[in-house]
């Protein structure tokens, strides 16, 4: 008896399945509490109670049985087993642009794992292009499976594996790429790749999905749509996020790689531009540009800088937090800190001292704002010009995730006994879009 | 009338009903209707997927061949982002389950150990998931009706789905208010027997349900399904029977149509039909034919760009068009499937032709031109021309299934009884879990405790409407079963009108106004009681009810106005009694020589005046009254 053909059973109602050789999938009969029931034993998540047995009745619902002394199961007939059927691939055009689609796992590319009874990452490239056959018609797409990783387990290594595989791709003079990834540190994965692959002769596409792929209603295939004639069609060589633009499937807005994060825990419409406008939108199988700003598709200025040092550390202040935890972690080997401070960029008083006493050593300290849009401004008020003093690095209109990606990433390209005012000046020059010297109004689009 | 034991009539039904929760199963919005309430509207598209087990249902490829664009409206006060699907759901609303739970004890069903949300796929747009989360609660259990038992299969609990508001050619419009509202559903064993056995599980199911006191009233609350076969057909499964009353017409159609499509199977094969004949037709173009007809739907086609096709079908000549019922033809079956499947509107067949502009010489020039003989039905389709091929092979396919009879499959009930084809029947491949919420366990101890306090049976209550009211035992369950019980104590406490005189107009008179045709719609329980209270203060007779609710149902108007319009106001009591002494001294003579003969033919007079607006009774004690004085007096 395999233990895999047992998924989630576990202690005495594990023995009588294995006494009776019934495996998941197999039609059996269980007389439980004086009642008879048939059907097909399904898997059981593991979390679940553990003195039940979940069973498929012959009308489609699951069932639990709680299973006691008494309780027979017996098997019937073996059965089909729980898997995925595989689509076939469909066939391609040849003379469309030729667009690649990494795949990095999350929810854009899930389905329900039996294990935790929860989502899990499964699909790969080729699975999606099964399911979203309309694919074919815009772009000639191959694939690639380089990681299977829910995004919260997304790490530096990570994107530096991303940036490598993109590169391969660019330099193989392919015309767009698209890279799916779990949506929650999405925003994340966009900075350290609009970092790491500066001004890029293709446009770079990231997508992910809020609902997953298993379900009629994913936004997996809108948005796949959208990335992948973005990736083959747009006249722009950035690093971008395609997602919904609002609840509804029409219109998916395309964000800029440092200017875009997730700021809402389930909706479609999550992923936001925050002190700038998406660049661009699909909408109808058009792409409609916006920004005038861009890199051009073909450009000559492409650097590849695939390297990230992760002693930097992001602080979000809080009324009466003490600052001893910057000491803390500097002594733990921390380079470097941005502080997501209140309002225009503040701490409390008790902080300056501190502060001062670690930018004499070297560790740098950058400021943006937990107030997400908007710029820091220093000069306003005594407090911000007493951390100024004591050596804080007002970081405009950064946001928070986007200044501690660019910390990292300037740490990794950095020689390690760079002097602070390198960093400072790095930090401060606008290398991807991450920092706009004009502030608009909110229009009321976002 | 059919001999229904005769042709092995056996009947499931599938009673849906809202239950009256205060919050939707899976959020918190109210299910309560709130006005006002600012609202979105917003569009998406569904796909179909695969089960858990790798297939995809049959139902659900269907809805998705004919995908449209879906509209959603979402009134913010009913509505979150959990109707939106831009939110998971919240757990399973323990009051909801515990309503489920109660039917289940009080239909002897035998509560599941554990409750495993699931996700039926439905991807026509009226789930915003793509799917229904629906659980089974119980399991068996029973209903006696008269001295018969009716084994109940299952008690599910599920999401109610979307209202449609609206369908264009490629969009679908939903408005999202009733999604989510919990709707328990109880099914029976397919064992019933008559339609009137039908009408009877209905009413009895009902009642245990409304014995919770947490189900919902009212146009839309309740809908039924009916699974319904007979010997050497197949189960046929129809939705959305809206009035229990529409049961036995629903019945007696569909046991007709079945009957018909057998009669058709074994004439085929008398007639030496085989299945290969029907799959080896090959669609023959003749848009030439039409170059010129006067059918005014082929020829629209044709200016579009459209083609026509025709498909012979050997030895059907005769049985497309014949009908022994109104709507049951299988010129209709195969016309119905066509358009659901491929929606093609332009489809036409020899049966009927020549007709609708089409002529003889067209009709004659298309038999040649197919090579069909006398034997052979032709049938024809206009239509863009990917879609006209899509149409033929329906055709095939459905002309093939006569051959077995009756086909599996989901009809949508009309108001008038009839039927049409609305999908393939679903399997069991379009469930899978909703992995967002965990299996419940329901513990021996709740299940306890749920007993201890089971709800009075509606019988009870009917014992009290007798006692408390004077009513008849037969017009108190009428009032239950009508589900009026609360406006008619509500009613007679304010108007403190005769209680026989309210349940017999919410009961018998509406049924019966309903019954001549008119849309009581209109008619408000406000109206009611303004009717009622007027009675009370003798400002208008009881007579006047059927004439004054006729005329709201019809005009929609105010109670006062259509009395005053109807002239049925009652004259002031002075007023008769002066009339009556007058016409009494008139008759003087006559009423001496025979009362009785004189009584009757003052009455009359009397009646003519003011029928419908003094009480007949009130008249003629009246009148004897004042013959009585009459007669002292002249003593």
């Amino acid at each position: 008896m395999n233990a895999s053909e047992l998924h989630g059973y576990s202690g005495i109602i594990k023995e009588l399945l294995e006494r009776e050789n019934v495996s998941v999938g197999d039609e059996v009969e269980v007389v439980s509490n004086g009642r008879r029931y048939r059907g097909i034993l399904m898997v059981r998540y593991e979390l679940a109670d553990p003195k039940h047995i979940t069973l498929k009745l012959p009308n489609g619902y699951n069932i639990g049985i709680r299973v006691t002394e008494s309780t027979t199961i017996s098997k019937i007939s073996a059965g089909v087993k729980p898997t995925f059927v595989r689509l076939p691939k469909p066939q391609t055009v040849s003379d469309l642009p030729n667009v690649v689609i990494i795949s990095t796992g999350g929810t854009i590319a899930s389905r329900v794992e039996y294990r935790t009874g929860a989502v899990r990452p499964a699909l790969d490239a080729n699975d999606l292009l099964a399911i979203i056959p309309e694919l074919v018609e815009i772009a000639n797409i191959n694939t690639e499976a380089l990681y299977n990783v829910f995004s919260e387990n997304v790490r530096i290594q990570h994107w530096i594996g991303m940036a490598e595989a993109i590169d391969r791709f660019i330099r193989k003079s392919i015309d767009g790429v698209v890279l799916t990834h779990g949506t929650d540190t999405m925003g994340y994965t966009a900075a350290a790749l609009s970092f790491a692959l500066q001004r890029p002769p293709i446009p770079i596409v990231l997508v992910g999905a809020q609902r997953s792929s298993d379900r009629p209603s994913s936004d997996a295939a809108t948005n796949l749509i959208a990335a992948v004639a973005t990736a083959a069609r747009a006249p722009f060589g950035e690093v971008v996020v395609a997602m919904h633009k609002w609840h509804s499937d029409d219109v998916i807005a395309i964000h800029r790689g440092t200017r875009v994060i997730k700021l809402h825990t389930s909706s479609r419409d999550a992923f936001r531009s925050v002190n700038s406008q998406p660049i661009a939108y699909y909408q109808h199988g058009e792409l409609k540009i916006v920004a005038n700003d861009l890199n051009p598709r073909g450009s000559s200025e492409y650097i590849y800088k695939p390297k990230f040092d992760e002693r930097a550390f992001l602080i979000k202040f809080f009324p009466s937090m003490k600052p001893d935890i910057l000491t803390i972690l500097a002594e733990k080997g921390t380079k470097g800190f941005i502080i997501e401070g209140t309002g225009l960029g503040h701490v409390s008083s008790d902080w300056v001292p501190v502060i001062r006493e670690l930018t004499k050593d070297g560790i740098f300290i950058g400021m943006t704002s937990q107030c997400k849009f908007g710029r820091v401004n220093m000069n306003v008020y005594d407090s911000g010009r007493d951390l100024q003093k004591a050596g804080v690095v007002p970081l405009d209109d950064m946001l928070s995730e986007v200044a501690l990606v660019k910390l990292m990433w300037t740490f990794g390209n950095l020689a390690d006994g760079a002097e602070l005012d390198e960093v400072k000046k790095l930090m401060l020059t606008n290398i991807a879009g991450e920092i706009y010297s004009r502030s608009l109004p909110n229009t009321g689009s976002w | 009338m059919e001999d229904y034991s005769k042709v092995g009539l056996k009947v499931g039904l599938e009673i849906h009903r809202q239950l009256n929760t205060k919050k939707k199963l899976f959020c918190d919005c109210p299910t309560e209707a709130v006005e006002g309430a600012e609202s979105i509207t917003f569009m998406r598209r569904l796909r179909e997927v695969q089960s858990e087990l790798g297939m995809v249902d049959a139902a659900a490829m269907f809805e998705s061949r004919k995908r449209k664009t879906i509209i959603y409206h979402a009134d913010l006060k009913n509505v979150c982002l959990v109707e939106m699907d831009e939110e998971p759901p919240h757990n399973l609303n323990p009051e909801a389950l515990e309503v489920a739970l109660t039917v289940a004890l009080l239909l002897d069903s035998k509560p599941v150990d554990e409750v495993h949300v699931m996700r039926k796929i439905v991807i026509d747009g009226s789930n915003t998931t793509g799917f229904q989360r629906t659980c089974v609660v119980a399991i068996g259990g029973q209903i006696k009706i008269k001295n018969k038992i009716i084994p109940i299969q299952a008690i599910t609990l599920e999401e109610d789905a979307a209202r449609i508001i609206e369908v264009r050619k490629d969009e679908v419009h939903y408005d999202l208010s009733r999604l989510g509202i919990p709707l328990i559903e109880v099914s029976t064993e397919p064992v019933i027997e008559s339609p009137e056995e039908a009408i009877e599980v209905a009413y009895a199911i009902g009642r245990i349900l409304r014995a919770t006191g947490k189900v919902k009233r009212g146009i839309g609350t309740v809908r039924q399904d009916l699974n319904i076969s007979i010997r050497g057909g197949a189960p046929v499964e129809i939705k959305g029977v809206q009035e229990l009353e529409l049961i036995q017409k629903v019945v007696e159609n569909e046991v007709k149509r079945q009957m018909h499509l057998l009669w058709i199977k074994e004439e085929l094969l008398k007639r030496g039909v085989k299945k290969e004949d029907i799959w080896g037709a090959k669609p023959v173009d003749v848009t030439s034919i039409f170059s010129k007809t006067s059918s005014r739907v082929i020829k629209r086609q044709i200016e579009a760009g459209g083609v026509v096709y025709a498909i012979v079908l050997k030895g059907f000549a005769g049985l497309l068009a014949l009908h022994p019922s109104p709507g049951i033809r299988l010129g209709a079956e195969i016309a119905g499937r066509v358009k659901v499947w491929s929606e093609v509107e332009g489809i036409f067949h020899t049966d009927e032709l020549p007709n609708y502009g089409i002529t003889v010489e067209e009709v004659k020039v298309l038999r040649d031109v197919t090579h069909a003989g006398e034997s052979d039905a032709v049938v024809i389709v206009a239509a863009e021309e990917g879609k006209a091929l899509d149409a033929i092979n329906v055709i095939k396919e459905r002309a093939v299934e006569a051959l077995d009879g009756v086909p599996e499959e989901t009809r949508a009930a009309r108001p008038d009884g009839t039927t049409v084809y609305m999908r393939p029947r679903p399997g069991s491949a379009r469930m899978y879990p909703e992995t967002d919420i965990p299996p419940i366990v329901i513990s021996q101890d709740y299940i306890e405790s749920l007993k201890a306090r089971l709800p009075p049976t509606l019988d009870t209550t009917a014992q009290q409407l007798v006692e408390r009211y004077g009513l008849s035992k037969q017009l108190a369950n009428d009032l239950i079963d009508s589900e009026v019980v609360e406006d008619f104590e509500d009613i007679v406490s304010k108007t403190g009108a005769p209680p026989t005189l309210v349940a017999s107009t919410l009961t018998e008179l509406l049924r019966s106004l309903r019954r001549d045709g008119i849309n009581i719609e209109k008619i408000t329980k406000a109206h009611m009681m303004r009717f009622f209270e007027l009675v009370s203060c003798g400002k208008v007779a009881k007579e006047a009810v059927r004439d004054v609710l006729t005329a709201v149902a019809q005009k929609g108007q105010n109670v006062e106005q259509i009395i005053e319009e109807l002239r049925l106001w009652s004259p002031p009591t002075s007023e008769v009694e002066d009339k009556i002494k007058t016409l009494v001294k008139e008759h003087k003579q006559e009423i001496l020589n025979d009362e009785r003969k004189a009584v009757a033919k003052l009455m009359g007079k009397l009646m003519k005046d003011y029928r419908g607006r003094v009480n007949g009774a009130l008249i003629n004690s009246m009148l004897l009254k004042a013959i009585q004085e009459l007669k002292s007096d002249t003593l």
